[in-house]
């Protein structure tokens, strides 16, 4: 299984540094976000729950744009006959793909983060960096689980890119709110407050419940 | 019952009767989501039609029965509270959630062709969906001031005896109700299905007969 996953996730990252497909087109979209809010809320500089909600929200719509790329090769091009004719365990996929898009996600943050600071942020970023990073990090680790399970259903229909957003979004929107409510108080202006720790229970709680519900029915959408 | 027995709130009045509609309602379509997920269970394990099929009609019926919720919902938040919608209110949050969510249910049908595929990736759906409703109404209840009228098992007493016996009875009603629709629309389902094999037998097999409009539901 471990071997497995490693080959997996080895070339899930090898196809991404080759085609820069996902990565790229995510950072981009981002920092576009980030303009549109800008102009929509017209605002030079957000703090506190706007500026926690702004970046939760653009971080999610991004993720959504790689949950859409997410398994395409595989059909397209026959990945999934090659993978199931393997004599190995079909969760592996689910491992592989999920620990892919929570690298995707963190790769994204590293360059997101620092253009939401410079464009929009008010308060500076690194008086909370440290308790943002977990935030972000539980975020992800939500978004990864719920993205692939979404993008396994939905890769076989016809309406894949129609699919993914209505199930997505939904499915994610506990992670939304417990996400921006424990960022808010850490892009207060006037100094960082606590990190809330029953929001971050949550967010926990909710990532492993997710990640134990996708571990049981992966199975069943990799049949044929 | 509702109308004579019960006392009128003393602090409502008589827009409160709603509750007797409204709350079952809620209830019963929630357990319909968790039921309709169970009967996908139990598809993916046996994979037999008819599990589907129960499946299909339960989440039908129950995503019916959410539109009647958030509409007597809105009645009874603008009556009350003086607002169609509000939106620190967790439960009406967490409601619409829901419904956004099973509101998909059907697109996610009727872009799959191959009836097995679809019968199994609804399946997968429904059940990481009845696993959400709980999560959800739990996640937001967990962190949430709580100001949705708690009528159960507070400390302050709960609902007086009248009151509850009038609930007791429109919850069993309205379970009634669920139960009776769902049979009617499964036995509907079922005489569909046989006159169209009847049809079929008598156009002959290789006459493919033209269906009338589009249907993703299962089929027996």
């Amino acid at each position: 299984m471990r071997s497995t996953v490693a080959a997996l996730l080895s070339k899930e990252l090898t196809l991404e540094w080759r085609t820069r497909e996902s990565v790229p087109a995510m950072v981009l979209f981002s920092i576009a976000t980030y303009v549109v809010f800008h102009f929509g809320l017209d605002r030079d500089r957000v703090a506190g729950d706007l500026a926690s909600g702004v970046l939760v929200v653009t971080l999610l719509f991004a993720a959504i744009l790689g949950v859409n790329r997410l398994f395409v090769a595989e059909h397209e091009q026959g990945g999934f006959d090659g993978f199931l004719l393997a004599p190995v365990d079909r969760t592996a996929m689910l491992v592989a793909k999920a620990v892919a898009l929570f690298a995707f996600l963190c790769i994204v943050e590293v360059f997101a983060l620092p253009a939401f600071a410079l464009l929009l942020l008010g308060p500076p970023l690194t008086q909370a960096l440290a308790p943002l990073v977990l935030v972000l990090l539980l975020a992800n680790a939500g978004i990864a689980v719920i993205g692939t399970l979404v993008a396994g259903l939905a890769i076989q229909t016809r309406a894949r890119d129609l699919i993914v957003p209505l199930l997505a979004l939904p499915l994610l929107v506990p992670v939304v709110l417990a996400a921006a409510r424990s960022a808010t108080p850490l892009l207060q202006d006037g100094g960082a407050g606590a990190l809330p720790g029953n929001w971050i229970a949550i967010l926990a709680i909710y990532d492993l419940l997710f990640a134990l519900i996708a571990y049981a029915v992966f199975d069943f959408l990799l049949e044929d | 019952m509702v109308f004579f027995y019960a006392p009128l709130d003393a602090d409502q009045g008589f827009v409160q009767k709603i509750f007797y509609v409204h709350v079952p309602m809620a209830i019963v379509a929630l357990v319909g989501f968790v039921a309709g997920g169970i009967c996908a269970a139990m598809y993916l394990r046996t994979r037999e039609t008819k599990w589907d099929m129960r499946s299909y009609v339960t989440i039908h019926i129950s995503v019916i029965l959410a539109v009647g919720v958030l509409v007597t919902g809105s009645i009874w938040a603008r009556a009350s509270w003086g607002h169609w919608w509000v939106w620190d209110e967790p439960m009406l949050v967490s409601f619409l959630i829901v419904f956004l969510l099973y509101a998909t249910y059907w697109p996610l049908r009727f872009s799959l062709e191959d009836k097995e595929k679809q019968a199994r990736y609804a399946s997968v759906f429904a059940i990481v969906a009845g696993a959400f409703v709980p999560l959800n109404f739990a996640a937001v209840r967990m962190a949430e001031q709580y100001i949705h009228p708690e009528t159960f098992a507070t400390t302050t007493g709960g609902m007086p005896g009248k009151f509850a016996l009038t609930f007791v009875v429109a919850l069993i009603g309205m379970a009634l109700l669920f139960i009776t629709m769902i049979k009617y629309e499964m036995a509907s389902k079922h005489a569909t299905f046989r006159l169209r094999a009847l049809r079929r037998k008598l156009a002959g097999d290789d006459d493919e007969l033209t269906l009338t409009g589009r249907s993703a539901a299962p089929q027996l």
